[in-house]
């Protein structure tokens, strides 16, 4: 078959990013896309290789600059690189070669850098699908996006007021369980302090509940500043509370601690034209009393020591001793009554 | 880190070793949830804290452990969607290796928020490539390791495959020797493949 007339117009027509080249690598010929990407005048008459950079998988044919028959990967090799994809062939007979061009996956950029529409795509290019694509997937991204965003906020404050006692910010029962159950698992030494407040009942009978809010308030505050960021304060029935300690078991230490907020704790509350006056008892255990210690078991322990605090009056705060306390009937309190 | 990246670590360790494994783990990196969710966005220090533990508690080093990892994300059918976008890189493992190129721009296209390590492949000749790579999280080259090997199963190509350090700027080298294209049969593959079959 012999080729008459050879129309690089009609060529380009079909490929609108195609360009036509001789065997010795001088492009003849820019189709009008490319054109876009850089002024075709400035392209006719240079060889291949000043214009691109053009790699292949090593297994194209031909003696020419450019593998025949093959995938190519090419970028300019001056100005902004756009990397494209390419394949080149050859016209029996002409000492003309076809390469054809197409973006890739520098599309998006490339519709933005060289300002192109969609009458600048071959009819059977699937371009604009593409972009129809990636801009509806993108908006439907963002939306998923941002619901995430509000459902995590949602989901941390849910979590966060089911931990919470609202009345006083402090932990409840249910962030202690966790936090017990954690640290028991971490194999973390701590102590576990069991808050009964002494006179409180007689704040809310004398004075209202508002007065009594108050107090817990106050009792709060001053609970959060006799421990540490590491430690627990728990408000676990409507004047019990929980005190969980860190990595800190040294009994002489606890019971110092504990004396102080006990004393604390006796400072005259003000509520309107009148203070309010309470005492607190204290029961302590360590995980140190234990083989392998258990929530449970620590409570219940405290429990006793702070029974054993109310018994010998209140006011005052008991270690917990496995000789006595398990024998039965609590005995002498450890701390100094402050009364 | 993306939520996807800290998933995949996550399916990789329930997958493995069990979900009570993965729980352990979860707990001593005291992450304080037991799931991470694939489109949300965690610090950089959580992911390598993750890695860290999970690496000692399963006894083993961080480099075994990534490439078993990345070997994981091509070959489990869990996530068998990893394998079908990489296999949309081409027709065998030569022009995979290539569209490694492209890869940082395509997951880029489908999740711009995606930090997909940059990665360059180039041909040394004599069957020989070398792949460069650079990561926010370092070792990630190992994975790439993993990822490439099992990969070449999956293309039915022979290859040996192998950590050739790091650059002074931080970008990992590996060096791929292809010794056969169509060594075995290779898994099939169909351009056509409904999200969702297979799983």
């Amino acid at each position: 078959m012999k080729h008459a007339t050879f129309d690089p117009t009609s060529v380009c027509a079909l490929m609108p990013m195609g360009l036509i080249y001789d065997d010795d690598g001088i492009i003849q010929f820019v189709g009008p896309t490319l054109g876009k990407l850089r002024r075709a005048d400035t392209l006719i008459g240079k060889t291949i290789s000043e214009v691109f950079s053009v790699r292949d998988n090593g297994r194209g044919t031909g003696d020419g600059p450019v593998p025949l028959s093959t995938k190519l990967y090419l970028n300019f090799t001056s100005g902004i690189s756009t990397p494209l994809k390419g394949m080149a062939i050859a016209i029996d007979g002409a000492n003309l070669n076809i390469l054809n061009l197409s973006f890739g996956i520098s599309i998006l950029d490339a519709v933005a850098d060289y300002r192109l529409t969609s009458g600048d795509f071959a009819h059977t290019d699937l371009a604009i699908e593409m972009l129809y694509l990636v801009e509806a997937k993108s908006a439907v991204l963002e939306e998923t996006k941002q619901l995430n965003a509000r459902l995590q906020g949602a989901k941390v404050a849910a979590e966060e007021q089911a931990y919470t006692d609202t009345l006083t910010g402090l932990k409840n029962r249910r962030a202690m369980d966790y936090v017990l159950d954690r640290m028991l698992r971490g194999g973390v030494h701590f102590a576990l302090m069991h808050l009964d407040l002494d006179y409180f009942k007689s704040v809310n009978d004398t004075l209202g509940h508002a007065a009594g809010d108050t107090v817990l308030q106050r009792v709060a505050k001053i609970l959060l500043e006799e421990t540490r960021g590491d430690d627990l304060v728990a408000r676990v029935g409507g004047d019990e509370f929980v005190l969980v300690f860190n990595k800190f078991v040294d009994h002489d230490r606890l019971m110092r601690t504990a004396s102080r907020i006990i004393s604390r704790l006796e400072e005259p509350i003000p509520y309107q034209d009148t203070v309010c006056r309470i005492s607190g008892s204290i029961g302590i255990t360590t995980t140190e009393f234990y083989a392998s210690p258990s929530a449970d078991k620590m409570i219940h322990d405290a429990d006793l020591a702070l029974y054993g605090s109310k018994h010998e009056g209140r006011a005052q705060a008991t270690l917990y001793d496995p000789d006595r306390h398990d024998g039965g009937m609590p005995e002498a309190q450890i701390a100094p009554s402050k009364r | 880190m993306h939520g996807m990246i800290n998933r995949a670590i996550q399916c990789f360790l329930r997958d493995t070793y069990g979900a009570q494994a993965w729980l352990d783990i979860a707990e001593n990196a005291d992450l304080g949830f037991e799931n991470f969710e694939a489109m949300l966005s965690y610090p950089d220090q959580i992911t390598l804290d993750v890695l860290g533990r999970a690496a000692r508690h399963l006894h083993k080093p961080v480099e075994t452990f990534l490439e078993d990892l990345g070997t994981y994300l091509v070959s489990h059918p869990n996530v068998e969607a990893i394998r079908r976008l990489l296999r949309f890189g081409g027709e065998n493992f030569t022009e995979f290796l290539y569209s490694l190129n492209d890869l940082e721009g395509r997951a880029k296209l489908a999740l711009p928020d995606l930090e997909v390590p940059t990665l360059s492949v180039e041909s040394c000749g004599d069957g020989t490539f070398r792949l460069r790579c650079s990561s926010a999280m370092p070792g990630f080259g190992y994975a790439m390791v993993g990822v490439m090997r099992a990969m070449a199963d999956d293309y039915g190509a022979l290859v040996f495959l192998e950590h050739s350090g790091w650059m002074d700027s931080g970008e990992e080298v590996i060096t791929i020797n292809l010794l056969e294209v169509a060594y075995a049969e290779g898994r099939a593959f169909d351009l056509f493949g409904r999200i969702g079959d297979g799983l």
